[in-house]
């Protein structure tokens, strides 16, 4: 099992230090840095920055939305309407994965449901609007970066909320009661006792969230314009270009980036209560 | 002490709290007096940790008014009462160290920093964890655990300080020990504590006053020598210590009524003498015996199918001689005075 683990990330990190012959196209195995030299080249460096942005915003989106219902689900909700709402947050993780981002597609599209609901509240002025910028904007939600975000939040989600839940759940009741004993209003509780101690919960879930954003390369086909993110430059490395040691030298840049906001993670004192 | 001149600390007046069909706090009437040391003493499901909840504000009756010094605070928020509470679980908080721990509350007044520190230091002393400010509470023991969720709920010198089975969670040699020094703390600061225990020693050595708790409603207040020297049901006479109940024809042979009555254990004697005329003598038959080292419990049956428990020191006596008494014919005395009649 370890092996098979440890093997395959191995050899990904080996053939990351071996370059491609431009001339024949032929995989020269020997160690050099000049492929990761090309992760730096400006295209690449995009890539990456427009890559990490998108998960950023999407691990943001999803902790503030995943908290509330992640609170409710652990502290109010009766022990049915628990295991209902639990059911219900993961019932989208039982069906396809393709089939969810193309809904989402038709959702989306400029005659999509979405639109019609929009245009009945009259909110199309706004969506025009926000659709008319540069960056986030496009001539329709399928096929805008802002279309692309909701969709990974809603992908996601259930990997944020879970964590979340579970980490509040931990919060003993009688913390809270001691916090508003000694005087704290439920806001003051709130900040001081219940967020820091959900906060590892939150890291956790961020992980999932960051990472999965980093790596995937269906959501950014589907939905969006026609800017590369680094999971489809990934693919399309290792697919049709041919190119193994780009393709895993890429692969090695997110790894890389979560080592980093580990760390931060770790520095902010996400670990400590667990 | 008979007669408190003030108004009372803490005062129910009819309060009921029901949980659908439970009435977990039935009409209790009840008056704890200022700088008293007060038990709230009862079985697990008799409402006493209920009224102590009430009394912090965590819950609120169904019916009825609690007054905090002459203050109706029935339907405040536990933020909005000047009363602090010791948990059972301690419930510390798990992120922050001892001494922020303790200084919760100042923080949250926003007391300034300089005397926050202060008066951090001066209740650690008083609680004996000099030093320990900068430790996670994962990092003390059980007992240090305690004395740091005292020190964090009297740091804000609460006008009641409400203490829910405070020792519940330690080993006994530990526990007595906190007994003495919980009543020490108690005596320094002069601030009324009401606590909730099962433990019918720990009330009895620890307070001034008793409560006993039984299905919601309250069936004695009195000192610890007047719960246990005059139970007043026979629920109090066998929740407080041992006792034995005698009713019907047989109470009437021996005291003239036929009112139930309660005889403490250690209070009969075995003897071999005539009695003199202020004491009860009764004969039986000795059916067990067990010794206990320090003292020996019998079981001596007075009459068909009633035995009274009788407890007597092993002063003179060895295990073999007490032992060897099973089966034997004995006379049973007691001074009438020691009699309790029960009230209902």
């Amino acid at each position: 099992m370890l092996v098979v683990y440890l093997g395959s990330l191995f050899s990904l990190l080996i053939n990351s230090f071996y370059y491609i012959d431009d001339f024949s196209g032929l995989i020269i195995r020997e160690f050099t840095l000049r492929t990761y030299a090309q992760i730096f080249t400006p295209a690449n460096r995009e890539i990456f920055t427009r890559t990490a942005t998108m998960a950023f915003f999407v691990t943001i989106a999803s902790a503030v939305i995943s908290f509330p219902l992640a609170y409710y689900i652990a502290k109010y909700a009766s022990r049915r309407l628990k295991t209902w709402l639990l059911i219900g947050v993961t019932i989208p993780l039982w069906s396809s994965y393709l089939v969810r981002v193309y809904s989402w597609k038709l959702i989306l599209a400029q005659e999509g449901i979405l639109s019609y609901f929009i245009n009945l509240f009259g909110l199309s002025g706004f969506l025009k609007w926000l659709l008319s910028f540069e960056g986030i904007g496009g001539s329709s939600l399928a096929l805008s970066p802002l279309g692309m975000f909701i969709v990974f939040v809603y992908i996601w989600l259930p990997y944020m909320i879970i964590p979340v839940q579970t980490a509040l759940e931990r919060v003993p009741n009688s913390l809270v009661e001691a916090s508003s004993d000694l005087g704290a209003k439920p806001l003051q509780t709130f900040r001081t006792v219940i967020l820091p101690m959900a906060f590892p919960g939150v890291i956790a879930g961020s992980i999932f969230t960051f990472s999965l954003t980093l790596g995937d390369f269906i959501i950014p086909l589907a939905i969006g314009n026609s800017k590369f993110f680094i999971g489809q430059a990934v693919y399309s490395y290792q697919g049709t270009a041919g190119n193994i040691p780009l393709a895993a030298a890429m692969t090695i840049g997110p790894v890389a980036i979560m080592i980093v906001y580990l760390l931060i993670a770790r520095k902010l004192g996400a670990f400590d209560a667990l | 002490m008979s007669n408190p001149p003030s108004t009372p600390a803490i005062k129910f007046e009819e309060v009921s709290r029901h949980f659908g069909e439970i009435k977990a706090v039935d009409q209790v009437n009840l008056e704890v007096n200022d700088g008293e040391f007060f038990a709230m003493l009862g079985p697990s499901g008799s409402g006493k940790t209920t009224c102590l909840r009430m009394i912090a504000g965590f819950d609120k009756p169904t019916s009825g008014s609690i007054y905090l010094y002459g203050q109706d605070v029935s339907n405040l928020p536990p933020y909005d009462r000047n009363v602090n509470t010791v948990f059972q679980d301690y419930a510390l908080f798990p992120h922050m160290t001892v001494g922020e721990n303790v200084a919760y509350g100042l923080m949250i007044k926003k007391v300034a920093k300089a005397e926050q520190t202060k008066r951090v230091d001066e209740m650690l002393e008083l609680v004996q964890l000099k030093g320990f400010a900068s430790r996670k509470p994962s990092q003390l023991s059980g007992g240090q655990r305690q004395r740091v969720a005292l020190a964090r709920a009297l740091i804000n010198h609460p006008k009641v300080l409400l203490l829910d089975e405070p020792l519940g969670a330690l080993d006994l040699k530990l526990r007595q020990q906190m007994q003495v020094e919980l009543k020490a703390i108690q005596k320094r600061v002069g601030i009324t504590f009401i606590f909730v225990t099962h433990d019918q020693e720990e009330a009895i050595t620890m307070s001034d006053r008793i409560a006993v708790f039984s299905q919601g409603k309250i069936e004695q207040v009195g000192s610890p020598a007047e719960i246990y020297e005059r139970p007043a049901s026979a629920f109090v006479a066998g929740f407080v210590g041992t006792s034995n109940l005698v009713s019907g024809e047989i109470a009437k042979r021996i005291t003239g009524s036929e009112k139930t009555f309660s005889i403490r254990p250690e209070k009969i004697h075995l003897t071999t003498t005539s009695p003199s005329a202020d004491m009860v003598s009764l004969d039986g038959v000795v059916r067990d015996v067990v010794y206990l080292g320090l003292y020996t419990r019998y079981l001596v049956e007075i009459e068909d199918g009633v035995d009274l428990v009788v407890i007597e020191q092993n002063l003179k006596t060895t295990s073999m001689d007490v032992l060897s008494a099973k089966g034997q014919k004995v006379k049973l005395s007691w001074h009438k005075d020691h009699i309790s009649y029960l009230e209902a």
